[in-house]
Formats: C-alpha cells, sequence, structure tokens
C-alpha cells in the first residue's frame, strides 16, 4: 500500500542571465537602469534586444512521483539542476512552467545553521531556527529536550552560538531540522560537515524517519555510498533533466559509469568574498590541460584566486575524491616546504604537484578551497574537477578492472626471499631507504 | 491513512503507521484523490495576501520579534539607555533650533515639549520604516535559504520598534509632569493614532524592502527620503502654521501631519486636527499599506533568485 505524498509534472524553471558589462551578477543600480535605458530601448525597437540578456534552462520537463516512506536520492554533477530543485520543492523560488503537488508538510535542511543568529545562545536559536523552520512554539517546546539531547550542547544551551564550535553549531542545527516531524524532508548536502561519528547518527535519523515514521525523505548528495545506503530510489539529473530513474544502485552504476564530459580546466565567475577563486586547471604538463592520467604521471593542480586583502593565515587547500565521494586525501598550502604564504592581497598563482604512483585506476574530483583553518571558509568549489586515471599495460591493475583493490596505488617492493632468510631481505631495503 | 494534516496544525501524537509490507518502488500509483495541501504553480501578475497563511505563521512572527528586541542592543555598553539617550539629544538640538534661532511657533507650548512630542511618535514611524527597509537584505541567507512568508521579516520591525517607542513614551509622561501639564482622558486616544502611524510604516516599509532587494540604492535614498520627510511634516512646528485652513487640509495628504497633530492633540490637548484631515490621513495610510502589500506580494516570489 502506497500513498503518493509528492507529485512533480513537467515542471521547468528558467533564470534569465543578462550580459551587462561590469557590475556583479544581476545586481543593477537605480542609475545604470536608468543611464542604460535609452540604449536597450533602441535595441528593442532594433529588434536585437536579446543581445543582452539570454534565458537559461536549469530545469527542463522534470517529472516524477514519491510515495510515503520512501527515500528519495537526486545525484547529478554540479549545476545539474538538484539544488534548483529542491528550492522549488521548499518554495523558495517558484516554477517557470509545470508544478508540483505535494500531499503534507515540507520541511528542509537546505543549509546548516541557515536561520541561527550568532548573537542569540542554543536555547534561543532553538526557537528561532525551529519557527523558520515552520514548527509552532508549543511543538518545540515538546521536542526541546529531545533535541538538545540529539545535538549534545546540554552545557551550552545560554551561551551565545558565535561561541560554539563548528561542530557543536552544525549539530544543533541538524537537531532541530530533524526533529521536525515534517510529512516529506529535503536534505540536501548538509553531510559534508561535521565528523565521521556524527554523520553517521545523522545517516541512522534519516533512516529511522523514513522506515520507521513511514514519512518521505528527498536526498540530494555526492556522497554516493550514503546514496546506495539510504535511499530505495533514485533520480539523476544531467543538465536539467532527468536522465534516469531507478533503484538507487542501478541509477549510482549509471552515473558513474556514464560518459562525463568533465573539461579540465574551469573559470569560476566572480563572487563577493575577500578571497575568491577564478581559475582551476590540471595539466599534465606546463602546457597540456588534461583530464586523464596515467598511473605514473604526476598531475598538476593550478589555481588561480583572488585576495582581496590580508588574511592572515588564508590557506589554499583540495582534497582527492574517489568516485564513491570518500575523501582520499587532503593538502593545503600550509604543508608546503619552503612555505608558501597566500595572505597578501593580489593575484595568486600556485600550483600543487599530485605525485605519480598514488592513485589507483579509476575516477576521481577534486575540491578546492580558500579557508582559515576552522575559522572561516572564503570560498570553496566541492568537485570542481574531474579526472580519470587510466591503467596502463605496465602497471598490473589491468586484469582486476572493476574489482574494489583499495584506495591508493601502492608501489610495493615484491622479492624472492633467497637461502638467507626473509628477514634479511627486508632489513636490507629498510637500511636502503634510510640512507638514500 | 496517515495524518496529512494541514500548514498549521501540528500533526498531533506518535504518527507511527505500520508498514505491513516494503513499499514497491511505485513511479504509477494511483493519482489520489484527496487534493494536494499545497500546490506549487507559476503565478503571473497579481497575487493574493494570502492572509490566513501569514496568520499561520505568527509564532514565527514573534519569535523575530524577539530576536529584533533581543539582537539589537547585544554587545554595546549603554544598552537599553541608547533608546532614552537618542531621542532626548535630538530634541534638546531641534528645541534649539526651532525655537531660539528659527523662532517658529509652538503654540503656546513650552519648545522641548513641543518638540519631544512630536519626535515621540515621529520616531516609531522613521525607525520602523528604517529597519524594516533593510531588513530583507541582512536576512538574505534567510531568503535564499528557508520557505516562510517573507512579509514577516519587514513586519517585524513595526512590533519590535513598539519597544523603543515605548521607553520614549516614558519620557514623555515624565516631561509632561515636569511642566505641569496635566493627563487627560484624551491620552486613551494614543493607541489609536499609534495604530494609524504603525500601518502608514509597515506601508513604507513593505514598499521600500521590496525595492531595496533589486536596488540597492534604497539604503542610500531612504535616510535622506525620511530626513526631507520630517521637515516637511509637522514634527517641529504646529500645522497651524499655515494660515489657509484649504492648504491645512491639503496638508493632511501626507499621513504623518494626520498622526503627528492627533497625538499632539493627545498629549497637549491643542491641534490644528480637523475631522476631514482625520479621514484623509486615515484614508492616505491604509492606501500606502495596501498597494505595499500588494507590490510586496507581486515581487515577492523573484526574491530568492534575485537578492
Amino acid at each position: 500500500m502506497s500513498d503518493l505524498t509528492l507529485s512533480v509534472q513537467n515542471l521547468s524553471k528558467s533564470f534569465r542571465i543578462s550580459h551587462l558589462s561590469g557590475g556583479l551578477g544581476g545586481y543593477r543600480t537605480l542609475h545604470e537602469e536608468l543611464t542604460t535605458l535609452p540604449r536597450r530601448m533602441i535595441n528593442r525597437l532594433r529588434g536585437n534586444g536579446k543581445s543582452t540578456s539570454e534565458t537559461f534552462w536549469a530545469l527542463r520537463n522534470v517529472s516524477f512521483d514519491v510515495n510515503a516512506g520512501e527515500v528519495l536520492g537526486i545525484i547529478g554533477s554540479n549545476g545539474a539542476g538538484k539544488s534548483t530543485l529542491l528550492k522549488i520543492l521548499n518554495r523558495i523560488t517558484e516554477p517557470t512552467l509545470g508544478g508540483v503537488d505535494i500531499y503534507g508538510r515540507v520541511g528542509a535542511l537546505l543549509e546548516v545553521g541557515t536561520g541561527f543568529h550568532p548573537e542569540l545562545t542554543g536555547r534561543e536559536n532553538i526557537f528561532l531556527n525551529g519557527a523558520i523552520l515552520g514548527m509552532t512554539r508549543a511543538e518545540i517546546k515538546r521536542k526541546f529536550d529531545e533535541i538538545v539531547a540529539f545535538a549534545e550542547v546540554e552545557r551550552f544551551l545560554d551561551t551565545p552560538v558565535k561561541r560554539y564550535s563548528s561542530g557543536m553549531y552544525v549539530r544543533l542545527a541538524f537537531a532541530v531540522a530533524a526533529h521536525l516531524d515534517p510529512e516529506i524532508l529535503l536534505i540536501d548536502e548538509v553531510l559534508a560537515v561535521g565528523d565521521a561519528e556524527f554523520q553517521k547518527k545523522c545517516l541512522a535519523k534519516m533512516e529511522d524517519v523514513a522506515t520507521k515514521e513511514g514519512r518521505t525523505v528527498i536526498f540530494v548528495s555526492h556522497n554516493m555510498d550514503a546514496v546506495c545506503h539510504l535511499c530505495s530510489r533514485c533520480v539523476l539529473l544531467r543538465n536539467g533533466e532527468i536522465e534516469k530513474t531507478g533503484s538507487a544502485s542501478e541509477v549510482v552504476a549509471n552515473y558513474l559509469g556514464g560518459e562525463q564530459q568533465e573539461l579540465p580546466t574551469i573559470e569560476f565567475p566572480a563572487i563577493d568574498s575577500d578571497a575568491s577563486f577564478r581559475f582551476a586547471g590540471l595539466y599534465r604538463s606546463e602546457q597540456e590541460a588534461a583530464n586523464s592520467f596515467s598511473v605514473n604521471e604526476p598531475i598538476l593542480l593550478n589555481c588561480s584566486f583572488n585576495v582581496r586583502r590580508q588574511i592572515e593565515g588564508l590557506q589554499l587547500s583540495f582534497s582527492v575524491f574517489n568516485f564513491k565521494g570518500e575523501r582520499i586525501f587532503y593538502s593545503s598550502v600550509s604543508m608546503a616546504k619552503p612555505a608558501i604564504s597566500v595572505e597578501a592581497p593580489g593575484e595568486h598563482n600556485i600550483t600543487a604537484v599530485i605525485p605519480a604512483h598514488l592513485l589507483l585506476p579509476g575516477r576521481y574530483s577534486i575540491t578546492i578551497a580558500l579557508h582559515t583553518p576552522k575559522t572561516k571558509l572564503y570560498d570553496v568549489r566541492k568537485h570542481a574537477l574531474g579526472f580519470r586515471i587510466l591503467a596502463t599495460m605496465l602497471d598490473r591493475y589491468d586484469g582486476f578492472s572493476g574489482d574494489d583493490l583499495g584506495h591508493v596505488y601502492a608501489n610495493v617492493k615484491w622479492q624472492r626471499a633467497n637461502e638467507r632468510g626473509a628477514r634479511s631481505a627486508i632489513s636490507e631495503t629498510v637500511s636502503v631507504s634510510a640512507a638514500s | 491513512m496517515s495524518s496529512f494534516s494541514t500548514l498549521a496544525t501540528v500533526s498531533s501524537g506518535p504518527t507511527t503507521v505500520a508498514y505491513a509490507e516494503p513499499t514497491a518502488p511505485t513511479s504509477a500509483a494511483p493519482r489520489p484523490s484527496r487534493t494536494p495541501t499545497l500546490r506549487l504553480r507559476p503565478t503571473k501578475g497579481w497575487a493574493a495576501l494570502n492572509l490566513r497563511e501569514l496568520w499561520s505563521y505568527r509564532d514565527l512572527l514573534w519569535i523575530l520579534v524577539e530576536r529584533n528586541i533581543k539582537v539589537i542592543h547585544k554587545q554595546t555598553a549603554l544598552g537599553m539607555t541608547w533608546v532614552a539617550l537618542q531621542p532626548l539629544i535630538a530634541a534638546v538640538i531641534l528645541a534649539l533650533i526651532a525655537g531660539r534661532v528659527a523662532k517658529l511657533p509652538s503654540d503656546g507650548t513650552p519648545h522641548l515639549l513641543f518638540v519631544f512630542c512630536g519626535l515621540t511618535i515621529w520616531n516609531y514611524f522613521s525607525q520602523t520604516a528604517q529597519r524594516s527597509s533593510t531588513s530583507l537584505i541582512n536576512n538574505a541567507q534567510l531568503v535564499s535559504k528557508v520557505y516562510f512568508p517573507r512579509m514577516l521579516i519587514p513586519l517585524s520591525h513595526t512590533f519590535s520598534a513598539l519597544v523603543d517607542f515605548a521607553v520614549t513614551l516614558v519620557m514623555l509622561f515624565v516631561f509632561m509632569a515636569v511642566y505641569h501639564i496635566a493627563p487627560t482622558l484624551r491620552l486613551l486616544a494614543i493607541p489609536g493614532f499609534l495604530f494609524l502611524t504603525a500601518i502608514t510604516a509597515t506601508g513604507v516599509a513593505l514598499w521600500f524592502s521590496s525595492l531595496s532587494v533589486k536596488y540597492r540604492d534604497t539604503n542610500y535614498a531612504l535616510p535622506l527620503f525620511l530626513q526631507i520627510w520630517m521637515w516637511a511634516s509637522a514634527v517641529i512646528y504646529p500645522t497651524s502654521m499655515i494660515d489657509s485652513s484649504l492648504w491645512q487640509t491639503l496638508f493632511a495628504l501626507n499621513p504623518v501631519v494626520g498622526f503627528v497633530e492627533g497625538f499632539r492633540w493627545c498629549v497637549l490637548g491643542h491641534s490644528a486636527l480637523t475631522p476631514t484631515m482625520l479621514w484623509i490621513t486615515i484614508g492616505m495610510s491604509v492606501l500606502i499599506l495596501v498597494t505595499g502589500a500588494f507590490f510586496f506580494r507581486r515581487v515577492e516570489r523573484d526574491f530568492a533568485d534575485i537578492i
């Protein structure tokens, strides 16, 4: 027996991108509007008014149904329309065409801690955030103890949240949203933050919400492990359209195996931050941009970014993720020897070399960030770049393609133990590497 | 079946529904006969005000009001003292200018009292208008991440500014005692004029806050606009300065004149306010509020995309 709780019908959403010279994004001042008015009117009269703006379809003809008790995963690469879809379901923005029928109350956790006010205490913020998410005061009171226990912040209830550690902040935010008791819970990539222990707790809670309480969960994530584990069904979006719907494992396999035309370089539009990325790219050599490498090639990651003012302790860092969304390693400019500082204002251009013989053949993605450790994130580009490590004839992984062989390429020395015995062979190797 | 409650009510108690069998992934579920709780469709043109939804979110309104009050004086050494200090200093300066320099009439009342009386109600108006006009931008995080009736954000300032008004009102009563002005039953009419002030201020705030989402210019224009508005209204001079009664009546097209004069009538007992002027004021206030609300609703749907 199944109950339809959400029905999306031919949903489309378009944005108008204006091609105005100068100015940040879509902001126009009244002055600009007035001074460009004559030109725009002339353009319109001449019939080429379209040259100043174009329509971009973030979602096109998306239709699907979700039933009660189902956990639906939504996956797709960046810019596929996942977040736009969630924003429409959550009524933050309106569809351009088509529509959605919702049977029940919708609760959403689109970003951790929205609606938290740093000056207010934990207790006050629980009420504020709960009310913003759509709870009544009585309802919050009823759930208060449960929320506090889940977030593990009892001792800090009367401390302003600006003094909270980032972990406490996230725990409290998730706790409020998870106790919202909506019929439909929308969750967007919130589990990227918080420690592993807490992520596990969150996933367990989401599972409970769906299976024990029979509610509907719509879950957007890059973490394919979590999607496979949690979701009964999955929708794959590509360029605003549904590419595939089906069982989670099937769709995830399709997504991971699918031909991905990822560009080796990417330029970023300006954002309003004191430190922001301009460009990132992967190179084989100084000239040659590439997105597939062989195991025995080093990979050059080049980033350029702009720092607006002196930022004490600013770091450029990146992480490499495997196709399941698991982090393989992290590195930041502070680990460089000799040290490289990116604190000074101006344009920086930094290249990191990922050594050869490190990654197994497979698909990887790179997230880059500009941040001051544990305090502030200036710019982060999640999974901005993707690349492939190809198996070559020389490395012997060929015969195992598709098998789970672990996370890293280990350049293991093998040798036959001779008559002198195994131990002497090992001590020989150790003494050689110690000497070099 | 399980309780698909409406938005306003809380799904009562534990709604553990026993699902006998794991639901098969059905993409072709029978279309239910019950009506959806919510239909999301593109809207065009003017939208309804949807006051019922606003009412269902009243808890959030109070919590936002509470937040505004708590936050505004956090980490200031003088705290709430600022609320008293600001109008006091402004009144002293303006009374000196009006009484000594410009030698404006004050209908026989001591200048300081006359000006303070006008400022009490004007400050409530300008503070509400000013704080709520920037409120949407200040809460851009909320507007682009969570759904709730956006009108609540500017509206919350209409209520939270009442705290400042109450403090100033108490000071005004002290002034009255100092100048030996006996309180009369007319004071009971203060809430009426306060209400008029509140709806005008809310109307102005709705206009400006919705404009500010698209045009940041409003942040610069509004303080200037309010300053001019103050001088153009009978805040530190009486309407009786104007000789012709026809012009006095036309002066009331500026609703601020109506409620400032009305407030002065409550406190000081004399005013040029006529019933005609009062009706014009009421009409203008309602007009500003209603047009502001409809304009807000019309542009509201794009807020998240352009803020």
